[in-house]
């Protein structure tokens, strides 16, 4: 499956490919243009140029006027609201698709049934959604898109209208119930957890356009821009290799140990920065002077925002966070060694 | 909610407002003439005109949804040129004084009007002065209502569900009848309700494109009017509180299922 396109105020431009039998997250910030993709994809936003092909056969390509409607692609929807009929039964809503594309109602309703059980919702097979949890809601979204058996299964932000404590339990459903579709899966998310865990492959996206993509692994330790260093908790720069260093376009130079040549990402763990009130003497190639601006618990651990040579982010223990006041701001110094800098090809 | 006092002159003003109302419907219930009501209520002009009413009422509801509700969808989902005009076109007879609106019908489908004279000489259909004039009186006065009021449950319907419908294969007209009326359900009765509450009281459009012919043309509000300004003025009485307690139990109901009780 192949979808570009161009759209008018948001400026979308993407090319994603999807293998058959590939879970794939769309991991972007709000806005930036994952659910207008899954839109597109499904007919109900129409592009301006490029093309949405699914299988070999185009669905839209503006150039030759092509253009399939929506409730004739072969796709099932998860909204981020899921968008249960209200005025129908949890029966009805997994059988509404079934029977939109002919079933008869006896038909529609065994078939429907059949997805129900696999929800584990039999014994709600005739409640309305109202009555239902919002995991319930969930599975019931699903079983109602997968139901009429499509090729591309789409999902809007599957978790996000979960409170936190059914959130681990459905992601476990969702990852089960993902596994038993072969079709193409396309989710959309911005936690990063949720995507880790479901997804194949992740593609992150940021102001419509694609900016990474990889497997959760390779995107985690190799993140190619601040959004996603940000969702991962590591300090990203960009710079020009120099045999040994990373020289950043402000002129700040980081000694990395890996550093060869050319434009490269570089990479330092919170962990690996250590934060002293005086100019420590050591071995560390790299000593920053700062101001420590603003302290956030992240875990059993304190992160200390640092505004250095570059923004850069420390994580120390509450212990020394306590014993070196850096709650309290000032100046600091930091150090941290050229071999904890990993860097990477831009 | 917040106790509060009225400051005294609004207190006043609405008391006096609130009276407006009050007064005049206690008047009716006073001063009928209760020990004629089961005789008036029982005479054959009565039953004709009470049996009229409902049917060309009802009919001309039934007309307004079939016509009117494609007509809000009209306007609620397709944007196209002139449609603010045509709109209020069909939103003038709520404001237009009946009388008026039946002088219209009149010269548009009358004998010797626009299309009338047309339906006379080709297929031999007169409207005026029948009860499908009664009907068609009524359904012109009483359209827009139930228009306007789909139209409003249409526009803040979430749409989204339409989509989720489309992704699930329905086609446009399933879509419509199987996710977007249940969808607007509330707002369909209230407009059903509002067009034939209104249709029941016509009087003005139908008595001047209809006329006025007991078991024909005349409704309950034409024979009430009769009943006033000839040798009877008791029976009109009875007559008015029954379409008093209709519309009672029309904005009771209305209240109670559709407007919140607040």
């Amino acid at each position: 499956m192949e979808v570009r396109t161009a759209l008018g105020a948001l400026r979308l431009d993407m090319k994603v490919q999807i293998e058959e039998g590939e879970v794939v997250a769309l991991l972007g910030p709000n806005g930036a243009g994952k659910t207008t993709l899954l839109r597109t994809i499904a007919g109900l936003v129409p592009i301006q140029a490029g093309h949405v092909e699914l299988d070999g056969e185009i669905l839209e390509e503006p150039a030759t006027g092509r253009y399939v409607q929506t409730e004739q692609r072969s796709i099932g929807f998860v909204f981020q609201d899921y968008l249960l009929f209200p005025h129908l039964s949890v029966l009805d809503n997994v059988a509404f698709g079934l029977r939109a594309r002919g079933a008869g109602r006896a038909e529609a309703g065994r078939r429907a049934m059949e997805w129900i059980d696999r929800v584990g919702l039999e014994n709600r097979a005739g409640s309305k959604p109202a009555e239902l949890s919002g995991g319930e809601r969930q599975r019931v979204a699903l079983a109602r898109a997968l139901a009429p058996d499509p090729r591309v299964l789409l999902l809007d932000e599957p978790l996000a209208a979960l409170d936190a404590t059914t959130r681990v339990a459905v992601r476990r459903d969702l990852k089960m119930h993902l596994a038993s579709f072969s079709g193409v899966r396309l989710l959309v998310t911005h936690d990063p957890l949720e995507a880790a865990t479901v997804a194949d492959r992740l593609i992150v996206m940021e102001e419509g356009k694609h900016v990474q993509t990889g497997t959760p692994v390779e995107v985690t330790e190799h993140p190619r821009s601040r959004y996603v260093a940000d969702l991962v908790g590591v300090n990203l720069y960009r710079g020009q290799a120099d045999h040994g260093s990373v020289r950043m376009p402000g002129g700040q130079v980081l000694a990395a140990a890996g550093a060869e040549a050319g434009e490269v990402f570089a990479v330092i763990h919170p962990r690996a920065v250590s934060v002293h009130r005086a100019k420590p003497e050591g071995s560390p190639r790299n000593v920053w002077h700062g101001r420590a601006h603003g302290v956030e618990l992240y875990g059993d651990r304190a992160r200390v925002m640092i505004e250095g040579e570059a923004p850069i982010v420390a994580e120390v223990t509450p212990a020394a966070l306590a014993e070196l006041k850096l709650a309290d701001g000032g100046d600091v110094w930091l150090s941290f060694k050229a071999t904890d800098v990993s860097v990477y090809p831009a | 909610m917040r106790r509060e006092r009225a400051p005294i002159w609004i207190a006043i003003l609405a008391a006096s407002g609130a009276a407006f109302f009050v007064v005049p419907l206690v008047g009716l219930v006073v001063k009928a003439p209760w020990g004629d009501a089961l005789q008036s209520l029982t005479s054959t002009e009565t039953l004709e005109a009470l049996k009229l009413s409902l049917i060309a009422s009802l009919s001309a509801t039934a007309v307004s949804l079939v016509l009117g509700v494609p007509l809000a969808w009209i306007y609620a989902r397709i944007d196209f040129p002139g449609r603010t005009v045509l709109r209020a076109l069909t939103t003038l007879p709520m404001v237009l004084p009946p009388v008026v609106g039946g002088i219209a019908l009149l010269l548009a489908f009358g004998r010797r009007g626009l299309v009338g004279s047309l339906l006379d000489t080709t297929f031999g259909i007169t409207l005026p002065f029948t009860t499908a004039g009664v009907v068609f009186a009524e359904t012109f006065v009483a359209m827009p209502f139930l228009v306007l009021t789909v139209e409003a449950g249409l526009r803040s319907m979430d749409r989204r569900y339409e989509d989720a419908a489309r992704t699930l294969g329905a086609r446009r007209w399933t879509v419509f009848t199987r996710v977007t009326l249940p969808l607007i359900a509330p707002s369909l009765f209230a407009g059903a309700i509002l067009c034939w509450a209104r249709a029941l009281g016509e009087f003005g459009a139908t008595i001047t494109f209809a006329g006025n012919f007991p078991g024909v043309t005349q409704t309950m509000p034409l024979a009430v009017y009769l009943l006033l300004e000839t040798n009877h003025p008791e029976g009109s009485f009875i007559l008015s509180l029954v379409l008093l307690l209709v519309s009672l139990a029309v904005l009771v109901g209305l209240r109670h299922r559709w407007l919140g009780s607040a």
